[in-house]
């Protein structure tokens, strides 16, 4: 009952402009009804050349707005007609044999996975341990050069850490999954399904079974999220307020201490945050995956051997001999890309806000 | 003291331990077990003099200081690797000034050149920049200065797109440009491909920017009696100007560095092509892309110079995007 008097005394505000103070009654006064106190009506009258801005401004706003969400809408359109063709054998097939009508993206999703998540175990201790030094362990004058090296980094294309991964990282990284498939092979994901003990694994042909594997993919796609995550968590460490690590060093903590017990959990929700923007861009990550990775098309857990392929991947190498149809199946694999990516976005940036105090800053 | 001695002490058990004693063998294992020996020794050492939290305290020291030296070192290599590489084909002259007609993969390095693929990526992103820096700044301005339900709309949007995976991107204008309107493969293309990547990610970064503009000094332009275009043009834009300069130069060199999007639409070619409108325009993530996957050994090195040359782009960019950042507005 008490909603209807409040509707009927609604203050209808002009849109974006805030309601002046004076037409704010007190709660109680409202809900008794009665009386209907008007509302003082805000007219805004705009100047021509501030009509002219404003609809011009509002036009360009709602170009962008069809622009970008007619990507969106074209791609979850042309998912239709492949997802009623395959149904759920789409999502649960894992060979791609387009020839024989044999479509599915379980290996690729599998893979997309694998690597996102490889590149976030390495990404992750890294970006966490670099936020805090930058934010508590360097000195004031190195810190400002650390954040701008980390920038840089950022900038960096993926096809350089791709050919630097290929070329230069790929011997020394076989070795590390040769060590770890030998000792822990008894745990699946690192079994790879060779001789271990070869004497001269690093030789062909024993060598191809450690090259192109997910892990190492993934080295290159850490390379590239590391930035992103270290920024967004040495951001929130660096909002951590400064009375309350003052006053744990007070208390005899140590800088280690402080760091537990302040930082970390004032930046929790950035940790978390910045970390799913990170697996977020991982997931898409196509060329240098391209690069590395030697295209397999079938479900495996062991991401130390070799042989894995990405949705990314898999559109950069199929698109060019696609039939339209082949095509609309790849669309469909690139919404699905793209439905992850937006899914663990959204995530993050509800995270990261909820750390954030407020939208501006006031003067 | 105890740090010196740890590390000695953990370099020399590593030594022997690693070389003599056990079966391993490689650098990698040697630098990683004698870091953790080190580690042990570090803690034993500090405890016979000090209470445990310092131990803790100077154990995460150690982690958090190798942390960052470990991705420094490998920023380092990269950088290194990949103009060392490149060294012994970016003293020819001829790769500037030359483009790759007529010249096979295996040609020596005095012959042929990138300046089509130069030429290809300046043409390609600034078409693009073109397009998505105005829309991204304008869309910015509608988000964060007008306001309203359609801009919590155009908002929502932009900030879901910026996920937009970059091949899907290029895979969306390829098969939209391409296949359904039957257009070539082309800078224009592939312009449009990274145009629609870059468009979200400008206007995201953009609108980020003018949001942290203080609302006091908007009001005061109000009260001195300003209308909106002129809050707007004289007050919100030079106060971001800085920082507004330097997201969107770093949405630039991301997209200079883009190389998927390019794959599907933009095609491959040898020759100079400075028409965006017909025929294949390559640019220099192709280029690198095409060399390195051609697995001819002197074409790779060729790659890495490309590389090389990419990566010094990208700097300057990022150099320029200091530069701006540092100037202050002029009032």
């Amino acid at each position: 009952m008490a909603a209807e008097p409040t509707q009927a005394l609604a203050v209808v505000p002009e849109p974006g402009r805030a309601t002046p103070p004076n037409t704010v009654r007190p709660l109680a006064d409202r809900l008794e009804g009665g009386v209907a106190p008007v509302p003082r009506r805000i007219v805004a009258r705009h100047s021509r050349q501030d009509r002219v801005f404003l609809e011009g401004v509002r036009a360009v706003g709602l170009l962008v707005l069809v622009i970008v969400g007619s990507i969106g809408l074209f791609l979850g359109l042309q998912a239709k007609p492949t997802l009623s063709h395959y149904g759920w054998r789409f999502f649960t097939e894992s060979r791609w044999l387009p020839s024989q009508d044999i479509i599915g993206i379980r290996a690729v999703l599998v893979g997309t996975v694998e690597v996102a998540a490889c590149a976030l175990v390495i990404a992750f201790p890294l970006a966490f341990f670099t936020a805090l030094f930058i934010t508590d362990w360097a000195p004031a004058r190195l810190r400002a050069a650390l954040i701008r090296a980390v920038d840089l980094m950022a900038a960096v294309p993926s096809i350089v850490f791709g050919l630097w991964v290929l070329f230069y990282i790929q011997p020394h990284a076989a070795e590390i999954a040769h060590w770890l498939s030998k000792y822990f092979g008894w745990i699946p994901i690192f079994k790879v399904h060779t001789d271990v003990d070869y004497p001269i694994w690093n030789q062909s042909p024993g060598y191809a079974a450690y090259a192109g594997s997910a892990f190492i993919a993934s080295i290159a796609v850490a390379a590239m999220v590391f930035p992103m995550a270290t920024s967004v968590m040495r951001e929130v460490f660096g909002e951590a307020p400064a009375g309350e690590k003052e006053a744990a060093l007070a208390l005899g903590a140590t800088r280690w201490a402080m760091v537990r017990t302040v930082v970390i959990p004032f930046g929790r929700s950035g940790v978390i945050g910045g970390t799913m923007l990170a697996l977020g861009r991982a997931l898409g990550e196509t060329i240098s995956v391209l690069l590395i990775i030697n295209q397999a098309f079938q479900v495996k857990v062991n991401v130390l051997e070799s042989g894995t392929s990405t949705i990314s991947a898999l559109i950069a190498t199929n698109y060019a001999e696609a039939t339209p149809a082949q095509l609309s199946a790849l669309l469909t694999c690139g919404f699905v890309l793209f439905c992850m990516t937006l899914l663990v976005n959204t995530v993050a940036a509800q995270v990261v806000k909820r750390s954030r105090s407020g939208q501006g800053t006031e003067l | 003291m105890t740090l010196v001695g740890a590390a000695l002490a953990a370099l020399a058990t590593t030594w022997v331990l690693y070389g003599q004693v056990l079966p391993f063998s490689g650098t990698v294992g040697f630098v990683v077990a004698a870091y953790v020996v080190f580690m042990l020794f570090y803690a034993g050492l500090t405890a016979l003099t000090r209470p445990w939290a310092v131990v803790v305290d100077r154990l995460m020291t150690t982690i958090v200081v190798a942390a960052p030296a470990i991705v420094g070192l490998a920023l380092a290599d990269m950088i290194l690797t990949t103009v060392l590489k490149g060294l012994e084909v970016l003293v020819h002259p001829n790769f500037y000034t030359h483009d790759m007609s007529g010249v096979r993969p295996t040609d020596p390095y005095d012959m042929g050149g990138i300046l089509h693929a130069i030429v290809g990526t300046l043409i390609e992103v600034a078409i693009s920049v073109s397009i998505a820096l105005p829309l991204g700044v304008i869309a910015a301005v509608y988000m964060s200065e007008v306001g309203g339900r359609g801009a919590r709309v155009v908002r929502t949007v932009v900030e879901a797109m910026t996920a937009l995976p970059s091949i899907v991107a290029g895979l969306f204008i390829y098969s939209v440009l391409i296949i359904r309107l039957h257009m070539q493969p082309s800078g224009l293309a592939a312009s449009l491909a990274l145009a629609v990547m870059g468009l979200p990610i400008m206007a995201r970064a953009s609108d980020v920017v003018l949001r942290v503009v203080p609302g006091g000094l908007r009001e005061a332009s109000y009260a001195l009696g300003a209308g909106r275009w002129q809050t707007v043009w004289r007050v919100v834009l030079p106060t971001a100007r800085p920082g507004l300069a330097t997201a969107l130069i770093l949405g630039i060199a991301r997209m200079v560095g883009e190389t998927s999007p390019l794959l599907l639409t933009s095609g491959a070619t040898n020759f100079m092509n400075t028409n965006p409108l017909h025929n294949p325009m390559t640019s220099l993530p192709l280029y690198v892309f095409t060399a390195v996957k051609s697995g001819e050994p002197t074409f790779e090195t060729r790659g890495y110079a490309a590389a090389t040359v990419l990566l010094f782009l990208v700097l300057i960019l990022f150099l320029l995007a200091r530069f701006v950042a540092k100037q202050r507005s002029p009032r």
